[in-house]
């Protein structure tokens, strides 16, 4: 057991875990924030995505103990009151449908918006394609899904 | 603001799943929560001499080691498959017997041979690996050829030769006479790839016993609730009906691996009981691949003959169709009354025989996968219609065309009476919006960059909302196919809708909601959509076949046709009207052309206050209605795929995909829209990308997404998707039914494209680039396109 503490969407949190424990095992067990989901064991599908000190990762590939003092923000904590425009566009351009992957999909959405934004880079489709290189949907053929992005990152 | 049908309603689910409040299976965590692992067979076919559990049951946290001679022990019966199929001789299928645990032998890799609960999930799987089951390994075989041929090691005992049923439908005498007066006759043999279904949130249970209640209840990820416990009672004996409760919250994706009861369901209720613990289950991505039902799996040869107009004069197929290990839920519907029905596809054609012959094997169950009988019908049919095309030197879209059906009804010669239609229209719609005038100047363009550009059409056809139970019955179901629903109209006017029909992606809280705002005029805001949990709904027979809106929202019709009756009259009462001249509109229910009007909440509180209602008149406002379908709907599309090929390294681009859908009505496009774009993208995928491929001992080769091909969102284009709506008489809506036409239609539009491309008709799917690139050089193309 290793106690590790870390700032959960901007609340510090704690906890005594297995070193094995994967950071998608803590926010879901321990914090309970099941947002964050757990669609492979391979770290392809991408519906575990969280922002670790700003940036997205595959929470089941990342050990919790390895995040001591770090800033995490899973999907529960993207918005507080009003929906971030993200969330907004996936409602409004119908960028999903069985909900699993879109915890994931939200926030590599975000995550790439910041990161071309930051680069001076134009967030094409071509480009939104490509960055969902590491999230997987079933439901809807990704088509809603890159407008979605597209949609947000006009507003955003 | 009024909501009508047709209206592109923002979906009322989405704030929780994008908000990450989505309530999933494994999201459920009771006080007394324990965990399970399965302890699976590692070999395809073996013996099971004995189970040494005392390593695991010696860690500290291990509650318990459960295995195949306790379940039996306890009287938990076998899973059954519940459509039952007749051999052509006359002789009942041979149904082998699958205990959620094995007892003495295990027929596929990831067979479940025993269960060990502990207190985390973690040991559990830990324990799992420490418990020593000692096999007797038999030879084993995973294809359907080696399972037919002489010799092949047997995987059930009452299954000689491992043939399940040799069943036919149609006229062979007469198919063989069309064939013989044919002027051309094209033959295919064809394989149609196993699949893995994939829903992203992988299968979960969560079980718990009450003891002094002598109650279960079972969350689990379900398509249909009510036929889990139904089965889990009725057949498994697992708990009594009523002593079974059965939730199915959100689920994360179903296409038909999440309508079957596995032994995981069966063993975690089993289990609570034998530990008075909660018990949970979560499957993860490896054992998905293992366990879940795939779909598919065909091998089929079939000659099509046609006269020197090119009318089609005869059908006739053989196919051999891959069951797996045992008989899954409705295993034998699939490639029986889900596919030979289908191979009259849009066409007028007198003559069809369909020989299906299905076989054991050493791999894992194979069931409906989304569209189930139909994309193997479809894939064959349209296959056929492009081949023979460029056999007779005709224009595919031409082919098409002569053989149309023109009126509805239409009776086909193998059992389906098609119900409206507008075939030409729905093909004159794809080929204007995929510019076929304009494919020469592309390939032409194409070639001068040294691709291969090519074209596939594909006109479909499927059979949704499953089904009239009559008739489904006469065919062997085990269950009516019908559906329920229950209208409450509360004191305040507010509605809640209770359906027996499931949502894992399609969105009912939103279209389910329309069709009650569109028909009484309230915001949809104040209807609630109920659904998934056997509590709180009466019997339903849940999601699957594109049954949600033909059969599903026919019963919310039926209910609030009941509904309408007893507010018109409470209204007419209390505005001394005459019913009939009773209208609902704008949020009121008035007598037309006066000003006498009751506001839609003022009818709701005077039911249900009661001081004043029409004598002899219940109190409340709550209608209840079971829905039988007539017959099925017939759901139709041309779909048209441009793709360019590189011959140099095999890979083929979808540079434009098509649809032009026949749904009949549609409640709320953007949603209908949405499940084309996802079936077609699962049909690419089918075409393009994804296999699961067993080797000759049995073993999975593709069981992680490290080996079995998702489409991504690089692999697909966006979609052009249009409709064109032939209302189905069949239902008061008049909705077909949208789920799988997707999946069914694109597969033959994919490969006619890239065979049209390569200029050879030797392409299996999937249609990998090392499969195109070898497609190529066996043809003896030149590579260097002019």
């Amino acid at each position: 057991m290793t106690k590790v503490s870390m700032n959960v969407n901007g609340k510090a949190v704690s906890g005594d875990v297995p070193d094995e424990t994967l950071l998608s095992e803590f926010l879901r067990e321990n914090l309970r924030l099941t947002g964050t989901h757990v669609g492979c064991d391979t770290s392809q599908c991408g519906a575990c995505v969280v922002h670790v000190n700003g940036k997205a990762v595959k929470s089941c590939s990342t050990l919790a103990v390895s995040l001591d003092g770090a800033d995490v923000m899973t999907i529960e904590g993207l918005s507080s009151g009003e929906l971030h425009p993200m969330q907004i566009a996936f409602n409004d351009n119908h960028g999903l449908q069985c909900g699993f992957c879109t915890p994931g999909m939200i926030m590599s959405g975000v995550d790439m918006f910041n990161r071309y934004k930051a680069e001076g880079k134009e967030l094409s489709s071509d480009a939104i394609r490509a960055e969902l290189e590491g999230n997987i949907c079933r439901c809807t053929g990704y088509h809603n899904i890159v407008k979605s992005i597209e949609d947000a990152a006009a507003k955003m | 603001m009024s909501t009508k049908i047709g209206d592109r309603v923002k979906r009322k689910e989405d704030k929780r799943f994008t908000t990450g409040k989505g309530k999933y299976t494994d999201d459920i965590r009771n006080d007394n929560q324990a965990y399970s692992a399965f302890v699976r067979s590692p070999h395809a076919h073996a013996n099971v001499k004995g189970i040494d559990a005392s390593a695991a049951l010696a860690m500290d946290g291990v509650i318990d080691v459960l295995n195949g001679q306790q379940l039996t022990g306890d009287g938990i019966g076998n899973i059954i498959c519940g459509w039952a199929i007749t051999s052509k001789d006359g002789s009942p299928m041979n149904m082998g017997d699958w205990s959620a645990l094995a007892t003495d032998k295990v027929r596929y890799v990831g067979d479940a041979v025993a269960m060990v609960i502990a207190e985390t999930q973690a040991l559990a799987r830990i324990a799992a690996e420490a418990v020593k089951v000692e096999y007797e390994e038999l030879p084993a075989v995973a294809g359907v050829l080696a399972s037919k041929a002489d010799g092949a090691p047997q995987v059930h005992e009452n299954a000689p030769g491992n043939q399940i049923f040799d069943w036919e439908l149609g006229d062979e005498t007469a198919t063989d006479a069309g064939l013989a007066s044919a002027s051309h006759i094209t033959s295919l043999e064809l394989t149609n790839n196993r699949l893995s279904p994939n829903p992203m949130e992988p299968r979960s249970a969560v079980a718990t016993y009450d003891d002094a209640e002598e109650h279960y209840t079972l969350y689990t990820t379900s398509q249909n609730p009510h036929l889990a416990r139904l089965v889990l009672s009725a057949f498994y004996n697992v708990a009594p009906e009523h002593k079974l409760r059965v939730i199915a919250p959100d689920v994360g994706g179903g296409f038909g691996a999440k309508i079957y009861i596995y032994p995981e369901e069966i063993a975690c209720l089993w289990a609570s009981m034998k530990t008075n613990r909660s018990v949970k289950w979560t499957s993860d991505r490896s054992e998905a691949f293992l366990t879940d039902a795939h779909g598919r799996d065909h091998v089929t040869t079939a000659q099509m003959g046609f006269d020197a107009d090119g009318k089609i004069v005869g059908f006739k197929v053989d196919t051999l169709a891959n069951i797996g290990a045992y008989m899954s839920l409705f295993s034998s519907s699939v490639p029986t009354y889900l596919y030979a029905p289908l191979l009259s596809g849009q066409y007028d054609v007198q003559n069809i025989h369909c020989n299906v012959r299905t076989y054991y094997t050493n791999t894992a169950p194979v069931d409906a996968y989304r569209g189930a009988g139909r994309p193997e019908a479809t894939y064959l049919v349209e296959r056929m219609m492009e081949t023979a095309a460029r056999e007779m030197g005709m224009d595919p879209a031409e082919l098409r065309r002569r053989n149309f059906v023109q009126s509805f009804p239409h009776q086909t010669p193998v059992l389906m009476a098609y119900d409206a239609g507008d075939f030409p229209k729905i093909l004159d719609m794809a080929q204007k919006s995929a510019d076929v005038a304009g494919f020469a100047a592309r390939k032409t363009e194409a070639a001068s960059r040294g691709k291969l550009r090519g074209f596939g059409y594909s006109t479909f056809i499927e059979a949704c909302g499953l089904a009239p139970s009559k008739a489904a019955g006469s065919l062997g179901a085990g269950v009516g196919l019908w559906e329920s629903a229950e209208v409450r109209v509360n004191p305040v006017g507010s509605i809640e809708i209770l359906t027996g029909s499931h949502s894992h992606g399609q969105g009912h809280e939103t279209t389910f909601a329309q069709i009650v705002a569109d028909r009484f005029d309230i915001p949809v805001e104040n209807v609630q959509i109920v659904h998934g949990d056997t509590d709180k709904v009466q019997f339903g027979m849940g999601t699957y076949g594109s049954r949600s809106a033909p059969v599903g929202m026919s019963a919310v019709v039926k209910a609030m046709d009941k509904v309408e009756a007893k507010v018109k009259k409470i209204a007419a009462h209390a505005l001394e009207a005459s019913e009939d001249d009773i209208v609902i509109e704008g949020g009121e229910v008035k007598v037309a052309g006066t000003d006498k009007a009751m506001a839609w909440h003022e009818v709701g509180l005077a039911a249900y206050i009661a001081h004043d209602l029409p004598d002899g008149m219940e109190p409340g406002l709550k209608e209840s209605a079971f829905f039988d379908p007539v017959n099925f709907s017939f759901p139709s599309g041309a779909f048209i795929c441009e793709v360019e090929v590189d011959p140099d390294t095999g890979k083929t681009k979808i540079i434009q995909f098509t649809s032009a859908d026949d749904f009949g009505t549609i409640i709320n496009p953007m949603i209908v829209e949405g499940q084309v774009h996802g079936g077609v993208a699962q049909g690419i995928g089918q075409a393009l990308l994804e296999q699961v491929i067993y080797d000759d001992d049995g073993q999975l080769i593709t069981g992680s997404y490290m080996d079995y091909t998702m489409p991504r969102a690089t692999d697909l284009p966006f979609f052009t998707v249009q409709h064109h709506e032939t209302p189905s008489p069949n239902n008061p809506l008049g909705v077909k039914g949208c789920g799988e036409a997707g999946a069914i239609g694109s597969p033959p539009a994919v490969i006619n494209a890239i065979t049209d491309a390569i200029g050879t008709n030797d392409l299996a799917m999937p249609a990998t680039p090392q499969a195109v690139w070898r497609a190529i050089q066996s043809a003896g193309k030149s590579v260097v396109a002019e």
